[in-house]
C-alpha cells in the first residue's frame, strides 16, 4: 500500500490522558491496572479504569449521546491538541471528504445495562432512554463526527478486540479510491457488567493483576480507552505512517484462538506485505498478549513462525489492561509513542517467564531505535489484524 | 479517483414473505404485489447439530442469505472475504444478557456472552466454510447497509478478488424493541466480483452523493415499507432493478444524514 501520513493521534486510558502521560507511565514502567472498584462489582478481578469518566458533561449540543463509552470518547478528543488538529483538516479538505471510523465492542451498552434495572410495571424502559445516540453499535462514530463537524462517510467496526486496528485500514482503503482525503480512526471501549460478568464466565478474567508470557497468568484484566489518530492523504509534519494491514480469520473456533495462530501468522504476513518489509525491518512488535493461557501460548507460536524468536516483543496489556475494541487504536497509538521517543515498552507484571514461551518478550524497558512497530490485534470470532507503523521519513 | 465498478454475480434475500431471493423474483420484479407475512430463518445446514441448535436468529438469517449468493455465484467460500453489516446484530441475546445483569448476583450463559459480539455471525459463517479470508463486521445504525456497500466495492475494487457483503438485521424483544421498532427479520446478501463473469447480473458502480438527492423508492407500498423501517432493506430498490431490466438504471440509496449512495447498473 501507499504509506498513509499519521498527522497526530491522542488516547486516554486508565494510564493518563494524552500521549505525555501515557508516555510518562510507560517509561515509568507503571500499570494503571487496580483491583476492580467499578460499580462495587463483586468479582475477583482488576481493571483499568479510567478517573472521572462520570464526571465528564458533554456540551448540550450533544447531550442525547450521554452514556459513559461517549463520555470516555470525549475525554479522549480533549488532549494533544487533536480538536484543533481535525478542525485544520476539515478546512483544508472539506468536512464531507474527511470520514470517521472507529471500533467498538460494547458501545454504550452500560447504559442499557442500567436501564433494564429500572423498568417500569409494565417492563418498560425509562421513559428517557434513548437507544440510538447510547447502546447502538454506531453511537461513538455520529458522536465523534458530530462533535468535530465531520461529514464524511462513518461507520463502526465491531469485530471484538480486533476493531480498532481495523479501521486503519477502512481510512487506508477509502483515501486510496479517491474517496476521501483524511480520516479519523480509533477506538472506544468502556467498562460495562457485559464484559466484566461475561469473560468472568468464560473463566478468562485474572483474579490478580494480569501478567503476559508469566508462566501463571490465568486471564485478562480488562481495561477502558479511547484512542485517536488522524491520518491524512498528506501531511505536513507526521508523526509516523501506516505501512501496512493485514486482516484475517481463523475459521476455528467463536472465542479460542488457532491454536498455531493460523490466522495471526497470516494477518501479520500481510501487514508485512502490504508494507513491502520483511521480519527482519521490525525493530519491535508490540503483542497482543491478552494473558489468557491461550492467547499467549498461540500468539507466541504464530510469532515465532514470522519472526523466529529474536526481535524484542512485548505486551502493553499489563499497563492500560485490555481494552477491548480500543485495544488497537490504544496499542497503535503506543507504537508511535515507542517510534518518537525510541523506547520499547516493558511487558509489566511478569514474575516467573513462561519457559514455553520463546519469543524476545522485553522484561524491562530498553531504550533503542524504532523504526518500524508491528501491532497485533485479534479478537472472538476469530478476527485477527495486524498493523505496521513507521517512523516518520 | 477510482471508479467503484464491480459485478453482481449473486444475491441472496430473507425477509417477510421473502424466502429467497430466487422465489421472490415475480414479487421484487413487480409482477406479483407483496403481502408480509413473518420471516421464517432455516436452520442453518452449514453448521454442526451443536452450533445449529446455539445459533441465535441474527446467525441464522446470515447464514441463510450468505448462502444463496454464494450458491449463485457458485464460489468456493473457503476463499472468500467478507463484509458483515448490521445496525443492530443479535438482539436476544442483548435482552438476555441485559436482563440477566438486572438481578442481584447475575450469572452470565458462557454462550451467550460469546455469541452477544456484534461479529458473531462472521465468526460462525469462516468457521463453517473453514474460510481464514478477511473479514468485517460493520454498524452505521440507519446508514448500516449503505456503510457495508461502500467497504465491499472499495475492497474488491482494490483487493481484486471476489467478495461477500451480507446485510441483515433482526429485531429486539421488548422493551428494546419499543426503542427500536425493527418490524421483522431482513436480509440482503451480494456476491461482488472485480470482473465480469458468466455469472454477472449486472455492473454497479458507487458514488458517494450529497443528501439533497432523492432517495430512490421501492413501487411497491409493502416493500416500501419495508425499506422505511429496516436498515438492511434499504437496499431493497437495487434489487427491484435487478429483477427488471427496464427498471431506471440509476439509484440513489439512503445512508447518512449527510451522504447518500448513488447506484448506477449497467
Amino acid at each position: 500500500m501507499t504509506p498513509l501520513a499519521i498527522s497526530t493521534g491522542t488516547l486516554v486510558s486508565a494510564l493518563g490522558g494524552g500521549r505525555a502521560a501515557t508516555l510518562a507511565a510507560l517509561q515509568a514502567q507503571r500499570t494503571g491496572l487496580a483491583p476492580v472498584r467499578f460499580e462495587n462489582l463483586p468479582l475477583p478481578t482488576w481493571t483499568g479504569e479510567v478517573e472521572g469518566v462520570d464526571a465528564v458533561a458533554l456540551p448540550a449540543s450533544l447531550a442525547e449521546f450521554n452514556c459513559r463509552n461517549n463520555r470516555l470518547a470525549w475525554m479522549g478528543l480533549q488532549h494533544d491538541g487533536f480538536i484543533d488538529a481535525v478542525a485544520v483538516a476539515r478546512a483544508r479538505w472539506g468536512a464531507a471528504r474527511v470520514g470517521v471510523f472507529l471500533g467498538t465492542s460494547t458501545s454504550g451498552l452500560l447504559h442499557t445495562e442500567h436501564a433494564f434495572r429500572h423498568r417500569g410495571p409494565d417492563g418498560a424502559l425509562p421513559a428517557d432512554y434513548r437507544y440510538g445516540p447510547t447502546q447502538n453499535t454506531y453511537s461513538v462514530a455520529a458522536f465523534v463526527a458530530r462533535a468535530l463537524g465531520l461529514a464524511g462517510p462513518s461507520w463502526v467496526v465491531s469485530t471484538a478486540c480486533s476493531s480498532s486496528a481495523k479501521v486503519f485500514g477502512n481510512a487506508a482503503r477509502l483515501i486510496a479510491a479517491g474517496l476521501i482525503d483524511a480520516a479519523v480512526v480509533g477506538g472506544v471501549d468502556s467498562l460495562c457488567l457485559t464484559t466484566l460478568y461475561g469473560f468472568n464466565s468464560l473463566e478468562l478474567l485474572s483474579s490478580d493483576i494480569c501478567r503476559p508470557w508469566d508462566e501463571t497468568r490465568n486471564g485478562l484484566s480488562i481495561g477502558e480507552a479511547a484512542a485517536f489518530a488522524l491520518v491524512e492523504r498528506e501531511s505536513d509534519a507526521p508523526q509516523g505512517w501506516l505501512l501496512g494491514v493485514g486482516e484475517s480469520n481463523d475459521g476455528y473456533h467463536m472465542s479460542t484462538p488457532h491454536p498455531e495462530g493460523a490466522g495471526a501468522i497470516a494477518a501479520m504476513r500481510g501487514a508485512l506485505a502490504e508494507a513491502g518489509l520483511q521480519p527482519a525491518d521490525i525493530d519491535y512488535i508490540n503483542l497482543h498478549g491478552t494473558a489468557t493461557p491461550s492467547n499467549d501460548a498461540a500468539e507466541d507460536r504464530a510469532v515465532a513462525s514470522v519472526f523466529g524468536n529474536g526481535t524484542p516483543a512485548s505486551s502493553t496489556k499489563g499497563a492500560t489492561g485490555h481494552t477491548l475494541g480500543a485495544a488497537g487504536g490504544v496499542e497503535a497509538l503506543i507504537a508511535l509513542l515507542a517510534i518518537e521517543h525510541g523506547l520499547m515498552p516493558a511487558g509489566l507484571n511478569v514474575q516467573q517467564r513462561d519457559p514455553a514461551l520463546h519469543l524476545n518478550y522485553l522484561l524491562a524497558n530498553r531504550a533503542a531505535p524504532v523504526r518500524c512497530v508491528l501491532s497485533n490485534s485479534f479478537g472472538f470470532g476469530g478476527s485477527n489484524a495486524s498493523l505496521v507503523l513507521g517512523a516518520p521519513r | 479517483m477510482t471508479t467503484l465498478t464491480v459485478w453482481i454475480d449473486g444475491v441472496g434475500l430473507l425477509g417477510p414473505n421473502l424466502a429467497s431471493w430466487a422465489s421472490a423474483r415475480e414479487v421484487m420484479s413487480g409482477a406479483q404485489a407483496h403481502v408480509g407475512s413473518p420471516t421464517v430463518l432455516p436452520p442453518p445446514a452449514r453448521l454442526p447439530p451443536a452450533e445449529r441448535r446455539r445459533a441465535g436468529a441474527a446467525v441464522k438469517l446470515a447464514l441463510a442469505i450468505a448462502d444463496e449468493a454464494v450458491a449463485q455465484a457458485q464460489i468456493d467460500p473457503a476463499t472468500l472475504a467478507t463484509v458483515f453489516t448490521s445496525s443492530s446484530g443479535e438482539g436476544q441475546n442483548c435482552h438476555a444478557l441485559c436482563e440477566t445483569l438486572a438481578t442481584p448476583n447475575p450469572v452470565v450463559s458462557p454462550t451467550r456472552f460469546t455469541n452477544s459480539v456484534h461479529n458473531a455471525a462472521a465468526g460462525c459463517w469462516h468457521i463453517a466454510v473453514a474460510s481464514r479470508a478477511p473479514s468485517t463486521s460493520l454498524c452505521a445504525f440507519d446508514g448500516s447497509f449503505g456503510a457495508g456497500l461502500i467497504e465491499a466495492v472499495t475492497l474488491v475494487r482494490l483487493g481484486g478478488a471476489p467478495l461477500l457483503l451480507v446485510a441483515s438485521d433482526s429485531p429486539y424483544p421488548e422493551p428494546l424493541h419499543s426503542t427500536r421498532p425493527l418490524p421483522d427479520h431482513f436480509g440482503i446478501a451480494l456476491l461482488l466480483s472485480p470482473v465480469a463473469t458468466e455469472r454477472s447480473l449486472a455492473a454497479m458502480t458507487v458514488t458517494l452523493v450529497g443528501a439533497d438527492r432523492a432517495v430512490s423508492t421501492c413501487d411497491d407500498a409493502s416493500l416500501d415499507a419495508l425499506r422505511r423501517a429496516i436498515p438492511a432493506a434499504c437496499g431493497l430498490p437495487l434489487l427491484a432493478a435487478l429483477a427488471r431490466p427496464r427498471a431506471p438504471r440509476c439509484l440513489v440509496l439512503d445512508y447518512l444524514p449527510t451522504m447518500r449512495l448513488q447506484v448506477d447498473l449497467a
